[in-house]
């Protein structure tokens, strides 16, 4: 129910109710953007039933999966060497 | 897809699964709150990577399952009526009132439409202005805001034959009826992701205190769950009990301001009762009074419904996670999602619905689809 969709904001509609095109891995549907005032086109965002509920933080994004990277790298370092 | 496909790769999984078995050394049992991570959890066999003392128990978190039987029926009475289009998300139309469900009624003529957002609604509403035209409100916070917008551009513009059943429940108080039970065994927590989205997770600092028990707010993809649960075990293996942001990608900490003060401008808190568990003080919202326009249960009285669940179903010991389906007689024979008796089972993201499609009829039956890891050791 609450399934949140991320996708690339691909045009933009200023009008009474902000609004634009996104596309999710090649399909572009009509995106509800009002409580996402700072998403521009290239930015990514989480749609759940045809609104934008958050501009996608890549910078964060980077970090989680170099943390993840790095500590599954250390962790084959740990392992010990077969004979 | 991107911000999909690196949560679901393999190394990262195993990574992760290592990471935690590495560092449980006891008993833990951790409750994951929203539907769509038990949906998760059970269709990647994640549970099988895992530790074998440590539980994940699987929420309340699926508001098509803890929407009340009256409310159903009160929706199907208002379906039924000639003179009324009725919109819903297509999981509410299989859900099963006290005799009949939204499905049966479209075949017996009734019209009733599935759409995608509940702006779909109010544009049926503009372009059928002899119709009534009613949307089943349904959902947590993530779905509010949405909701709310519906309901705020029919006022402004004035659409007089939109109105909306509103059956929005809330999480915070759900977490605290749960850690109040005398029979609770949830020691740490995987807050929502996206209910946290909006909402932000300042609220959850009070619980964590109070309840000593670590919050960790996580996404939904396979990564996302383990590294939450990661979070988790290494907070209640130190003794530590705060909010923690494993989701960071989507959550702020004050959530989403705008969506915030849009549901604060339409909806007022009520007291909730919850399918399976009871009335939750201030658990739900209502309109607010400006808005009564618009609100379906005004618009279309009905009488008092007293709905009746079936004796033999334990959805609400499921719900607050103090049995699993296995417990349950029932399972798999006389209740199935074609043929649900309670609220675990009516929704695909209900525990009881997950662990039958993904074909869990026994404890450890399953591998993990990312990594394909059979049961842990």
């Amino acid at each position: 129910m609450c399934l949140g969709v991320p996708g690339r904001i691909n045009s933009l509609c200023e009008g009474e109710l902000r609004t634009g095109k996104v596309d999710f891995g090649g399909v572009s549907k009509d995106v509800c953007l009002a409580f996402v005032p700072e998403a521009q086109i290239g930015d990514h965002v989480i749609v759940h039933v045809g609104f934008a509920i958050c501009r996608i933080d890549e910078e964060q994004a980077r970090t989680t999966l170099e943390y993840l990277d790095r500590m599954g790298e250390l962790a084959e370092l740990r392992r010990p060497v077969a004979p | 897809m991107k911000y999909v496909d690196e949560y679901r790769e393999a190394r990262r999984v195993r990574a992760l699964a290592a990471a935690i078995h590495g560092e449980t050394t006891r008993d833990w049992r951790i409750m994951e709150v929203c539907g769509g991570q038990t949906h998760a959890i059970v269709r990647f066999g994640l549970d099988q990577l895992l530790p074998r003392n440590l539980t994940l128990i699987h929420g309340p978190g699926c508001p098509v399952c803890v929407t009340p039987l009256e409310l159903i029926d009160r929706a199907l009475a208002i379906a039924s009526r000639p003179e009324v289009t009725f919109c819903s998300f297509g999981d509410m139309l299989r859900v099963p009132g006290s005799t009949t469900d939204l499905l049966t009624v479209k075949s017996a003529g009734g019209d009733i439409r599935i759409v995608y957002s509940p702006l779909d609604a109010l544009a049926l509403a503009r372009a059928l202005p002899d119709r009534e035209v009613v949307f089943f409100a349904v959902g947590f916070e993530t779905t509010a805001p949405a909701n709310a917008m519906a309901v705020v551009q029919a006022y402004r513009e004035g659409v007089a034959n939109f109105s909306v059943l509103v059956s929005h429940v809330t999480v915070p108080p759900a977490l605290d009826a749960i850690l109040s039970s005398g029979g609770n065994l949830v020691q740490g927590f995987l807050a929502a992701g996206h209910v946290c989205t909006v909402m932000g997770y300042e609220e959850y600092h009070h619980l964590a205190a109070k309840f000593h028990v670590p919050i960790v707010v996580t996404g939904f993809e396979p990564v996302d769950i383990l590294e939450g649960v990661h979070f988790c075990v290494r907070q209640l293996e130190e003794g530590r009990a705060v909010v923690e942001n494993q989701y960071a990608r989507s959550v702020r900490p004050e959530g989403n301001a705008t969506a915030r003060s849009l549901i604060d401008e339409v909806f007022e808190t009520v007291d909730r009762p919850w399918r399976g568990i009871g009335v939750i003080p201030g658990s739900g919202y209502r309109l607010r009074s400006r808005f009564q326009a618009h609100d379906a249960g005004l618009k279309f009285a009905v009488e008092k419904f007293v709905a009746v669940e079936p004796k033999e179903c334990m959805s609400g010991s499921i719900l607050q996670g103090q049995r699993t389906p296995h417990d349950c007689p029932a399972f798999g024979i006389r209740c199935t999602p074609e043929s649900p008796l309670g609220a675990t089972m009516v929704s695909s993201e209900g525990t009881c619905a997950a662990y039958y499609r993904y074909a869990r009829f026994a404890t450890g039956s399953s591998t993990c689809r990312v990594c394909e890891v059979g049961a842990a050791t």
